[in-house]
């Protein structure tokens, strides 16, 4: 579904993503995880090109992301994306949020992109809030909207980028929950967090980066018995000993 | 001290004064007020472009019109659109445009310049978050600045704009130099007429200060009542 070949960024001279090959199969869940600033983030950004990258070659369900000849738009309205900092719409309703894409990118008419919306406002427990706007909801309310609204475009992949850092710890559950319950319908997902909990749980594969590289691409259960690099071990009793 | 202040000489004018006489003045404001947003926020758009001449394209328009007095530009624009007309339309002679629109051409270029800075700064206020979501929705880029960027930015940047607006307001006294009829014109007109300078003067200093002064009392209150809650 996903697929990434020797993928290389530079930002000026510094380079943030050193050849890095990985793959998300089709209904798989992978958690990107690392520490800080090893571009794990950068990473999921490129796979549906709001991050350029220079070389290597990323294929979303067949579609090559750095082709110059690929109709971005066209591709980003079938892969979901959810933001550390939610980035809902705030001058727009929540149920407006959900729409907009909908009828400006699928061409759905107003009646059945907002049925579509309430049914997924529904599942994610927010239909009473759907009038409200955005600033009115808590962080954990937020990104859940924003989770639907990914949701509604009927993506063949979601990509969620640090989805609970910005998060009080009372609401990073009710997201998590979200989501595990998006993995067991069988969602393909990328996931970049640090919640290894949750990666134990519901990964199928856990990906680990340092310094631009992928260090470790494996089951979630090796990975959490016993991590080949050096490196991951230390990151783990680092994050893992509390 | 009003001894001898003849109010005669204003209230036997009225008419003329503010229907016709204001009546310029507030239609030119409002037409120029829309037209300089809407063409501000096209050039802020291209000032913020990826492409290199589309940026300096708006860049060097915003950086000569913020250089050049706005009472030139005035005199420039009336005799040099009649030729522009002429040769756009292929014409055998400059084709006079008028007053009104002479004016309303000067105005809405020239205040686009500034309305362009202000909807730059409000684009840049949003940060790349919401333009990232907006794209990674599969909006295209148009979509992305008509239904996510510019509302937010024209939203965060009213008060400003209004501002901006009062000044081009008190501005478009200026173009009594091209013996315009607008408020000040018409009140300068009678003045010399009935020589009661004084008498009119002071009631169009009056006035403007009463428009002005209620639209920013309007713009404070707005800008208290529109923040958006984030």
């Amino acid at each position: 579904m996903i697929d990434y070949q020797n993928v290389c960024k530079w930002y000026g001279d510094f380079n943030v993503l050193k050849s890095c090959s990985t793959h998300v199969n089709k209904g798989e869940v992978v958690v990107v995880c690392g520490p800080s600033g090893s571009g794990k983030s950068t990473l999921i950004q490129c796979a549906n090109g709001l991050t350029p990258f220079q070389k290597g070659t990323i294929t979303v369900d067949g579609v090559s992301v750095g082709d110059r000849h690929t109709n971005l738009p066209k591709l980003r309205a079938r892969v979901g994306m959810v933001f550390q900092h939610f980035e809902l719409f705030p001058h727009l309703t929540v149920i407006a949020n959900l729409r907009l894409a909908q009828e400006k990118v699928l061409g759905r008419d107003k009646a059945s992109a907002t049925e579509k919306g309430m049914a997924l406002l529904e599942r994610v427990g927010l239909a009473a809030h759907a009038t409200k706007y955005p600033g009115q909801l808590s962080g954990g309310q937020q990104q859940r909207v924003a989770i639907a609204r990914a949701l509604a475009m009927n993506p063949v992949a979601m990509l969620f980028d640090e989805p609970t850092s910005a998060l009080d710890p009372e609401m990073i559950n009710e997201v998590l929950d979200v989501m595990t319950s998006l993995a067991a319908d069988g969602m393909t997902m990328m996931v970049v967090t640090h919640e290894m909990g949750f990666a134990r749980r519901v990964a199928d594969r856990v990906v680990f980066m340092d310094a631009g590289e992928i260090v470790e691409d494996t089951t979630t259960e090796a990975f959490f018995r016993e991590p080949e690099s050096e490196r991951a071990r230390q990151f783990l009793s680092k994050i893992l000993q509390h | 001290m009003f001894h001898g202040f003849d109010y005669k000489a204003i209230t036997d004018n009225l008419s003329y004064l503010l229907i016709d006489g204001l009546g310029f003045t507030l239609r030119l404001t409002l037409m120029a007020a829309i037209g300089a947003t809407a063409l501000g926020s096209l050039v802020a758009v291209m000032e913020l472009s990826r492409n290199r001449l589309v940026s300096g394209i708006a860049v060097g328009y915003v950086n000569l019109t913020r250089a050049l007095p706005l009472l030139l530009v005035i005199f420039w624009f009336y005799f040099l659109i009649p030729w522009v007309w002429q040769w756009v339309t292929g014409a055998d002679r400059p084709t006079p445009v008028g007053a009104f629109l002479s004016a309303l051409i000067t105005f809405t270029l020239f205040e686009a310049a500034y309305y362009a800075e202000i909807v730059r700064a409000g684009i840049q206020s949003l940060g790349r978050g919401q333009m990232g979501a907006a794209e990674a929705l599969g909006l295209r880029y148009p979509q992305v600045l008509a239904y996510v960027i510019l509302p937010q930015a024209l939203r965060n940047m009213l008060p400003v704009l209004l501002m901006q607006t009062i000044i081009l307001f008190q501005d478009t006294s200026l173009v009594y130099v091209l013996s315009i009829t607008d408020f000040l014109g018409a009140a300068s007109k009678i003045a010399n007429r009935d020589f009661r300078l004084i008498e009119l003067y002071s009631f169009a200093a009056v006035v403007y200060l009463v428009i002005s002064a209620t639209l920013s009392a309007f713009v404070r209150r707005l800008q208290s009542r529109i923040a958006i809650v984030r």
